[in-house]
């Protein structure tokens, strides 16, 4: 993003990417519309590709020659993408606005602690993401939800009406998803043509990836210039403090590179630059850039997430039709209920999966679940007919309170094969969170019961954390490098921009002051278009 | 719901009628992509993948004697019936030998649930699996086929067969053969997403 609107204002630009090329709009990258079986492996992982042969996303949870470590006890997983476009090649493209409350938390329930700006302060750039890339969703007026600029949501599939008509039974909020695919033209792309696999990176530009709809626009300003497999080592900084440009290994040469230049913005992932911060050492920086404060690496947190799926016998048989759709849910249910009425402090919000999706490596795995228990030959045969499609799952994404036992550090002692010393993970949940994933648990197994369904697992005990996924394993890492309205305690001030460093800015997750309920994506490339705006208005003003 | 096949965009056999008001540029993108993914398609079955030749394929990680077995065993999992082929007629085998290369831990199951169904079977009939008679053949399968049911002594067998059934399962409903069978249509443009048709809106009550 700030690629995108510094070249379009004018500026020249370096990006740095630690991976290589990629082009969705290309056969030569793109999966879209491949069949199962036009591949031997029928979709299945591959080293490169963790979620899938036809993942767009290439990295994972272990990059050879990348380690990083955990602290004893510390369950963390550590997604990292390595490729033009990063992780925005790897998500379900849920688009949510955080809303009034979630910028002043500590106000309303003294837990963590406020932003330095407000939604008001946000939502005008909110609205421009809007209308840049494009985002489908339906207006709805809920307090913390703000609406955006939407085109039309398509319409539900065929078990989302059913998990509709049960949430309206039970009270809960269901309303359409709002997902950045678009759904009528939108700056020269096609809406979607709804093949439901959005993932493999869509080849008419129909939903965003930063790639085609961020860098190839900048790129045809012929004022960037790309260098991928780039990996950063450090942000140089001169006599005086001020950063004067990026050293990096070539990856292809495992040359030492530099790269000069007047203003640096990180925009490498939460916890990826806050590594390149904390490595900046120098006699003026000896803790590190942007870390007079200490604070960088802290506050790290990530979204709460638990998975239950059941069978639904009313959906057995279910009339064949074309049930893909875009890729992802068409339905939402934003948080409903008052946490000054419950054990947990914050809301989560819930998203629905099922359907009659392309059959794919592990098809229907585990068939010995369904009411048969098993069997093998004719009838074995009409299971998996009769029961496609049966299956509705749950999965919950909540808000993590930042703690003090939280963080990522420079690990002493390991480096990554260039020699730049790599991260290591501190993680804890607290009762915040375990009592919000019970009551996820409780709220899926009901809805699934009010659906006339059966769970297939047992509600996990305390000792298995209710089921909590791993910290990281959501990959919305947040809020190590985080802003705030003293130097003290923050390391960026409310425009992003480093309190000890004037020429340093970060745009990612990293000066999130806490998580909310939805999902990062939106905020971070508001807050970037934003923090763009304050480098073009300040580098004309002569300030910087 | 107005949908068009890649086949259709690509033969131009489709002729959008103006009511629908589509927009232009999303036809001819969509025609523009199904083109390319049709060439690269063509390019690498030019390169030289072999024409199909059943007989004639050895397999690289099964002995010839596992072969045999495996090959009988997944038309145990999914026998050709009224509607369509068997998972041989699917490549099944084909495809497990060829998982079995890429992710090579899992031969370690594999390999281990064969061994035990062929001592099970000498155990029982003093013969391997091949020479058993139909009979004991599902003897020792329906011992290990119902996880609920299963003795605790037949727990290899059953985690084995619980693997090697949800392999035969993978392989046979990703082949053309598969797809087609579950009469799955997506996967291709659609120019205008309608949601749950009315038909399946009815028969769901919703």
């Amino acid at each position: 993003m700030a690629a995108y609107e510094l070249t379009k204002a004018g500026a020249r630009v370096v990006l740095l990417e630690a991976g290589g090329h990629w082009d969705n709009t290309s056969a030569q990258y793109s999966a879209m519309l491949k069949m199962p079986y036009d591949s031997p492996r029928r979709g299945s992982s591959t080293p490169e590709r963790p979620f899938g042969e036809w993942d767009a996303c290439i990295g994972g949870w272990q990059i050879p020659g990348e380690p990083y470590t955990k602290a004893e006890g510390t369950k963390f997983d550590w997604w990292r993408a390595r490729m033009l476009g990063g992780r925005t090649n790897h998500w379900g493209r849920i688009s949510l606005r955080f809303g009034p409350d979630d910028f002043r938390r500590k106000s309303l329930d003294g837990l963590g602690d406020d932003w330095p700006i407000t939604y008001n302060d946000l939502k005008p750039w909110y609205d421009e993401v809007d209308k840049l890339i494009g985002i489908f969703g339906s207006i709805e007026g809920l307090p913390n939800e703000p609406d955006g600029l939407f085109h039309d949501a398509p319409a539900p599939r065929y078990y989302e009406r059913l998990v509709k008509q049960t949430c309206d039974r039970m009270n809960i909020t269901c309303i359409p998803a709002r997902l950045s695919i678009i759904t009528k033209p939108l700056n020269g792309r096609a809406p979607c043509h709804y093949c439901g696999q959005c993932n493999r990176g869509c080849m008419t530009n129909s939903n965003f990836s930063s790639t085609n709809v961020l860098i190839t626009p900048a790129l045809r300003t012929g004022r960037l210039r790309l260098i991928t497999n780039a990996m950063a080592r450090e942000v140089t900084t001169g006599e005086d403090g001020r950063a004067t440009g990026v050293s990096y290994i070539d990856k292809n040469t495992g040359e030492d590179r530099h790269v000069r230049a007047k203003i640096v913005v990180l925009a490498a992932s939460s916890c990826e630059s806050s590594r390149i911060l904390l490595n900046s050492k120098s006699s003026r920086h000896p803790q590190g850039l942007a870390n007079s404060s200490g604070v960088v690496g802290k506050y790290l947190t990530d979204t709460t997430g638990t998975d239950v799926a059941g069978f639904i016998p009313r959906l057995v048989n279910v009339p064949r039709h074309n049930a893909d759709g875009v890729g992802g849910n068409h339905i939402m249910m934003p948080w409903w209920l008052d946490n000054r009425t419950l054990d947990f402090p914050r809301g989560y919000h819930i998203e629905v999966w099922g359907g009659l999706g392309m059959p794919s490596y592990g098809f229907m795995g585990g068939i010995q679940a369904y009411p048969e228990g098993g069997g093998y030959g004719p009838d074995l045969k009409q299971q998996y007919r009769k029961y496609w499609g049966a299956t509705v799952g749950f999965s919950g994404r909540g808000e993590m309170v930042a703690n003090d036992k939280t963080f990522c550090e420079l690990d002493p002692t390991v480096t990554d094969r260039w020699g730049i010393p790599v991260l290591k993970f501190h993680f804890e949940w607290r009762d915040s969170e375990y009592n919000q994933v019970k009551h996820m648990q409780e709220t899926f197994r009901n809805l699934i019961a009010e659906m006339g369904g059966e769970v297939w697992s047992p509600m996990p005990t305390r000792e298995q954390g209710y089921g909590i996924a791993n910290g990281g394993a959501i990959i919305h890492e947040l809020g190590t490098a985080r802003m705030g309205a003293s130097e003290r305690d923050s390391a960026l001030n409310n425009n992003c921009q480093a309190w000890d460093c004037d020429n340093v800015f970060l745009a990612d997750g990293g000066p999130f002051v806490s998580q909310a309920d939805k999902n990062p994506t939106w905020t971070i490339l508001a807050l970037s278009m934003r923090t763009s705006a304050y480098i073009i208005e300040q580098r004309k003003a002569g300030r910087l | 719901m107005t949908d068009i096949t890649r086949r259709e965009l690509m033969a131009g056999l489709v002729a959008v009628p103006a009511a629908l008001a589509i927009p232009q540029d999303t036809i001819q993108r969509a025609t523009e992509h199904a083109h390319a993914v049709h060439e690269s398609e063509a390019q690498a079955a030019a390169q030289g993948t072999p024409a199909p030749q059943p007989a004639a394929y050895v397999p690289q990680n099964f002995t010839p004697d596992e072969w045999r077995l495996v090959r009988l065993l997944v038309n145990y999992v999914i026998p050709r019936d009224a509607r369509s082929g068997s998972a041989t007629d699917a490549r099944v085998p084909e495809f497990m030998d060829f998982i079995m290369g890429e992710f090579r831990n899992s031969q370690t199951w594999m390999k281990n649930g064969l061994t035990w169904m062929n001592a099970e079977c000498r155990r029982r009939y003093a013969k391997g699996f091949v020479s058993c008679s139909e009979e004991e053949r599902r003897a020792v399968l329906d011992a290990i086929a119902y996880p609920k049911k299963a003795r605790a002594e037949d727990k290899p067998g059953v985690d084995f067969f619980n693997n090697f059934r949800n392999l035969t399962a993978s392989g046979f409903w990703t082949s053309r053969i598969g797809v087609a069978d579950l009469g799955y249509t997506g996967n291709r443009p659609v120019m205008n997403w309608e949601g749950t048709p009315a038909n399946v809106q009815r028969w769901l009550g919703i």
